[in-house]
């Protein structure tokens, strides 16, 4: 028995979860119970997957037993296994995060209770998309991901989130529907959906026909990864809804996007067909991204920018098609995941202690929580690519590929990388200025709560002592927490994952680059889905 | 494979009216166009079926050419099912944008507007530091110097 065929636990468990969550719905503690441990079962079965692919490479599972191409198949590689595994573990954080939440808020019934069931529903469809080999199944994975990510970014159904909502979604449909429309002219060009199959069917088109199908594919995954020019519905969008949520969405839905489109040039059409347009289009994100968040006030709304920004280091790293930029993109969606998302989970704590998100209205946070300024400090540092940090060793990877291709766009392309560093770290820094290190005093109006203290004159740790307005957060909600011990404890914990990545950067690199190499060469995945023999017709 | 010229010219009108209808500011009119496409791409996934043929339900007299290709109506049911979910949330969706602002239209993003419209010069990033040369100033000097609102010159306090 191999540990591909764990496979399909790693889609039903979230599903079955969800189903048992659902059923729970008017109680809150059984509830939030049954999908913490749905979703540590998950990172479980999925931990063992990735060693079997690391041990043995490329495996997959048919369901109900068809054989290939026809019916669906996972496929489970490097590659998809290492995303499977860090984005269960983020998710968990982010659930326990949220959890945590909800309990020191005491909002317990309410339309929130919809949450636990619609969030393990967003995780089984970002594993299924991670897992399959057929590309109709991919959509429908995208499907399930993006519905579930309707109702969580629309939650409580406010006006600014309705309104957020709405761009979120035609967006997103409109991503989906150029997606089928390329299903649908693939199917028409080669006669099947199988992602191996198509590796070798579709290398015996003209070119043309080629280029076309290409060049859908990665606008339609270009509008879901968030590339620049299509990446103006992310910024808007993803700060307004509640904290774990858009953590969870920055750490994991666009980098579905990506790695569809890292599925879409390293397998089904290889070659350096577009790879000088990827590279421009990545510098533009990169630059464009970056200076953005540069503009922002807003500290959600400047993450949002920076994360655009990032996805072109990814972008950069896969228009390489070498070993050394594969490999460094697929540590870097690894770091970027868990980072971006840590500073989310920051990003919400900063607002829950100070009142609010925006800079100009805060200050003095390292003085009344010494704890949240390192939580905020190791992860912006870790962007940035301060070494020693996994950001500073994802980056020099992907410099490397790029000086090694010695071509004037990959300099450019360094140099843009550079400068976008430098800009990143101009962001986080301006934030750590203003929120934590000059006084509250120097703040432009800022919340009650930044300048509440005890009696005695020692920090607050609950609203007791805040004086509010009765429209305020605070009124009518009893004492609550300002920092409860799980939300702080779900964001040390995935602070210290990014950390970890640094520590083990070596065997991770080594995965990495093995999946690269597995990845460029095809042949093993076409021969795990097909059969061996499968791979005559194929180009290297 | 042959290509059935109907469908394509209906996909294609489908298609058009349904990217004309999303540049709509209007949500509902977004909506319908969304449908429109959804609808379109159906129709080009049933297109690639090729022609017409016997239901296949499999029998042995009867040569494999002759079937209708069960793929695509497999491919067009499930896209179906899933823009029927998302019609119904964008419905609701609609539904409560007009609930809380009695409007049924895209809405600005004010945070973008405020972004948009602020000075270049921002106060806590922009404010010249005033430059001092010398640690030891003569009271005179210091008294020349009007424009320094946040230096403090050593000594002075």
């Amino acid at each position: 028995m191999n540990a591909a065929s764990l496979a399909p636990l790693a889609v039903v468990l979230p599903f079955l979860g969800a189903a048992f969550a659902f059923i729970l719905i008017r109680r809150p503690v059984a509830q939030r119970t049954v999908a913490i441990t749905t979703l540590a079962l998950t990172l479980s079965v999925e931990l063992l997957m990735l060693w079997s692919a690391w041990t043995q490479g490329v495996q997959a599972v048919f369901l109900g037993g068809w054989v290939p191409p026809f019916g669906i198949s996972l496929v489970v590689d490097e590659l998809s296994s290492l995303m499977l595994v860090i984005s269960s573990a983020v998710s968990l954080a982010v659930l326990v995060y949220a959890s945590g939440q909800g309990m020191a808020d005491g909002d317990e019934d309410g339309p929130i209770s919809i949450f636990h069931p619609t969030y393990l529903i967003l995780v089984a469809g970002v594993s299924n998309a991670f897992l399959t080999g057929d590309l109709f199944n991919l959509y429908v994975g995208f499907e399930i991901l993006l519905t579930a990510s309707y109702v969580l970014m629309t939650m409580g159904g406010t006006g600014p989130r309705v309104r957020a909502g709405v761009t979120y979604v035609v967006v997103s449909v409109i991503s989906s529907m150029l997606f089928l429309l390329s299903i649908a002219m693939i199917y028409a060009a080669t006669g099947t959906i199988n992602m191996a199959d198509l590796a070798v069917k579709l290398a015996e088109l003209d070119d043309s026909t080629q280029m076309i199908l290409h060049l859908m594919l990665v606008v339609a995954f270009g509008i879901k990864a968030a590339v620049f020019p299509l990446s103006f519905w992310l910024p808007d969008s993803y700060p307004t809804a509640p904290a774990p949520v858009t953590a969870v969405f920055a750490g994991l839905l666009t980098k579905v996007g990506v790695y569809a489109l890292i599925r879409t040039e390293t397998l089904l059409f290889p070659g350096d067909r577009i790879n000088t347009f990827l590279m421009i289009i990545a510098l533009l994100t990169m630059v464009v991204g970056i200076l953005g968040a540069l503009a922002q006030i807003d500290i959600k709304r400047m993450l949002s920018f920076t994360l655009v920004s990032h996805i072109g280091y990814m972008v950069f790293g896969l228009a390489m098609s070498s070993v050394v930029g594969l490999g460094s993109t697929m540590y870097y969606v690894a770091h970027h995941i868990t980072v971006q998302t840590s500073l989310f989970l920051v990003a919400g704590l900063i607002e829950r202690r100070g009142g609010t998100s925006n800079m100009d209205r805060l200050g003095g946070m390292a003085k009344l929580s010494p704890l949240l300024a390192i939580l905020y400090f190791v992860p912006a540092m870790n962007l940035a690519g301060i070494p020693p940090f996994s950001g500073f060793l994802g980056k020099l990877g992907l410099l490397q590929g790029g000086v090694d291709l010695a071509t004037p766009v990959s300099y450019t392309l360094v140099i843009g990388s550079v400068v976008t560093s430098l800009l990143t770290l101009m962001a986080m820094a301006r934030v750590w200025n203003r929120a934590f290190w000059r006084t509250p005093e120097d703040a432009e109006h800022p919340d009650p709560v930044l300048l509440a203290s005890k009696p005695d004159g020692s920090t607050l740790r609950t609203s007791k002592y805040v004086t509010d307005k009765p429209t305020g957060r605070f009124s009518g909600r009893g004492t609550i927490h300002l920092l409860p011990k799980s939300m702080v404890g779900a964001t040390m914990g995935l602070v210290a994952l990014g950390v970890a990545l640094t520590v083990f950067a070596g065997p991770l690199f080594q995965l990495s680059d093995q999946g690269a190499r597995a990845m460029l060469e095809r042949t093993p995945y076409i021969e795990a889905v097909l059969g061996t023999g499968a791979v005559q017709g194929v180009e290297q | 494979m042959t290509v059935n010229i109907t469908l394509l010219v209906v996909m294609g009108v489908l298609v058009a009216v349904g990217v004309y209808l999303i540049l709509e500011r209007s949500l509902t009119r977004v909506m319908l166009g969304l449908m429109m496409l959804a609808n379109g791409a159906n129709i080009l996934l049933l297109a690639t079926g090729g022609a017409a043929g016997l239901a296949p339900l499999y029998d042995a007299d009867i040569p494999a050419g002759e079937y209708n290709d069960p793929l695509p109506q497999a491919l067009i049911l499930t896209s179906i099912v899933i823009s029927f979910a998302v019609t119904a949330f964008m419905l609701g969706i609609i539904y409560r944008s007009w609930v809380l602002g009695r409007q049924d239209e895209v809405q600005d993003d004010i945070e973008d507007r405020r972004v948009a419209n602020q000075p270049s010069f921002d106060a806590e990033d922009d404010t010249a530091i005033p430059v001092e040369t010398t640690e030891f100033v003569t009271p005179e000097d210091a008294d020349e110097r009007p424009a320094a609102p946040k230096t403090r010159v050593r000594g002075q306090e």
